[in-house]
């Protein structure tokens, strides 16, 4: 087991140990102990979740409940997105955002009912945002009382497993007594997991049609060993950090520290869709207006490398010319497209499909096109309705 | 896998075994387990010296790029050109069909010197 290099012991969700069984490869991740692959191997696993199904721990994510007549209120004030849009049972992507319009985490907001609300937030952000969670509760934005709105955080109490694959809902539903089958996408609903009572969501970060599974850390080991054993016949495999990575990035997922921290904002990042000003005043939302108005700078782009080699995190992006206009912020393999690809921030104007430029690896100039993302895209569930035939 | 008492060892995980008067090189065993899944291997040009210790090429897995370091210094007169549609080579054959290089080794070469398949066992020991 790899020492966490900030010296700090490494946090164990609840399946520390079963990952050791299995054969995953532990490794530091956000002050957490997690696998970054099982023996299968990242293209494998990879693999499974794309074509059957794969079974990932995101239990070091972060779970905070929001509670209280003000809780929607608060939200409100906290992110750029329109939170009153959300049903009961309904999930949306936002952003805590900073006063100057950076981001200080990605977040995923679920309505559980009135006044009720799960926020999933990034590992290694969890005891930051929940700071800035505390301290924008009772700052008087929107009129939100302190009493009116109860910030817990749910760890270590509750855990989260990620289903993920085609074969997803099938192995699901072998594990559950609840129909599953009409659960639409962003929605969450109440069901029995392995005899377990569990939140059930159909979010993930691969791309692929899937189920985030949040319950009583006390049952995580019982849960994940039956969503096992329901998915093997259906080529299921355990899924670590490597396969989660390279998924997400075919998908075009943002990963912060990589295409999001505090230096980005969600425009340049191209998540503008997020942001609503028409709900009122929210924290960064004047950064946020001025950058509206005045156009983002710079702009997140794909690109395929189109000669051999693998662009990373930190490689200059340059014009044909030579001239460096901006960085790689994540690229890699991509096992399902059988391409080498990236992304990464480059001047507005440079942002162009089909644009040539360059990226420098190890002093190697490998030359790359930019393309639209995401990289890959799920073919469309099958039509449930037969063709009339003639 | 057992590491092949045909070759000698670096303690950067690299294999050197004389094949006639060149000698062939790859990465072992270990070297290729630690990495993971290979998806590209950057090998110098044929006709390029290598030196013993420095780094004469990358091979990329999935999640990082790392550095091959010359076992011995000599001349590339040959790279396996498998590898570039088959960089997984590396991780299912890495002393037979995933070899790197063929080096015409230069005199005074340290092949000798290198630890043989006991000695290597014995030095995987202490860095696990």
């Amino acid at each position: 087991m790899t020492e966490n290099p900030g010296g700090e012991p490494l946090r164990r969700t609840p399946l520390f140990d079963t990952h050791v069984s299995l054969g995953g490869r532990m490794v530091p991740f956000g002050g957490w102990g997690m696998p970054v692959q099982y023996p299968a191997g990242v293209l494998a696993e990879h693999y499974a979740v794309r074509n059957a199904v794969g079974l990932f721990d995101i239990g070091h994510m972060g779970q905070v409940y929001v509670s209280g007549a003000d809780a929607l209120e608060y939200l409100q004030w906290l992110t750029p997105s329109d939170v009153s849009r959300l049903e009961d049972g309904q999930a949306q992507y936002s952003f805590l955002c900073a006063e100057d319009g950076g981001v200080i985490d990605d977040i995923i907001i679920y309505r559980l009912g009135r006044d009720q609300f799960l926020v999933i937030v990034n590992a290694s952000n969890t005891d930051v945002d929940y700071a800035w969670m505390q301290a924008h509760r009772g700052d008087g934005g929107r009129g939100v009382g302190t009493d009116g709105v109860n910030l817990t955080l749910l760890r270590p109490d509750r855990t989260l497993l990620a289903l993920q694959g085609p074969r997803s809902l099938e192995t699901l539903q072998r594990c559950s007594d609840t129909d599953l089958s009409g659960l639409g996408y962003y929605r969450v609903t109440n069901a029995d997991v392995a005899g377990v009572t569990a939140l059930v969501a159909r979010t993930g970060y691969t791309g692929e049609r899937g189920y985030e599974i949040a319950f009583d850390e006390r049952h995580a080991g019982a849960v994940w060993n039956t969503l096992l054993e329901a998915g093997s016949g259906f080529g299921i495999v355990p899924c670590g950090l490597g396969a989660r990575d390279t998924l997400r990035l075919e998908a075009s997922m943002p990963l912060y520290g990589h295409e999001l921290d505090r230096s980005v904002n969600p425009y340049e990042a191209g998540l503008d869709r997020v942001i609503r000003f028409e709900k009122g005043p929210f924290v960064g939302a004047e950064a946020l207006q001025a950058v509206q108005s005045a156009g983002r700078s710079r702009a997140l782009i794909g690109l395929e490398l189109t000669v051999p080699g693998i662009a990373r995190m930190g490689h200059a992006i340059l014009l044909p010319s030579g001239e460096v206009i901006g960085e790689v912020t994540s690229g890699g393999p991509s096992p399902t497209l059988r391409k080498s690809i990236a992304m990464g921030f480059v001047p507005v104007g440079q942002a162009v499909e089909g644009a040539h430029l360059l990226v420098e690896v190890r002093g190697r100039r490998l030359d790359a096109c930019v393309v639209t993302m995401p990289f890959y895209k799920r073919a469309p569930a099958k039509r449930r309705v037969a063709a009339p035939s003639h | 896998m057992s590491n092949p008492t045909d070759c000698r060892y670096t303690r950067e995980h690299e294999w050197v075994r004389k094949d006639g008067d060149t000698y062939l090189v790859g990465i072992t065993h270990y070297a290729q387990d630690s990495l993971g899944d290979v998806v590209f291997v950057e090998l110098p040009e044929i006709g390029a010296s290598i030196s013993e210790g420095t780094s004469f090429g990358v091979v990329e897995s999935v999640k990082a790029a790392s550095d091959l370091y010359a076992p011995i210094s000599g001349e590339i007169v040959e790279v396996n050109e498998r590898l570039r549609d088959e960089p997984d080579l590396v991780n299912h054959h890495p002393y037979e069909a995933g070899w790197m290089l063929r080096v015409r080794g230069s005199a005074g070469s340290s092949f000798d010197g290198l630890m043989d398949a006991y000695a290597y066992a014995a030095y995987l020991e202490t860095v696990h």
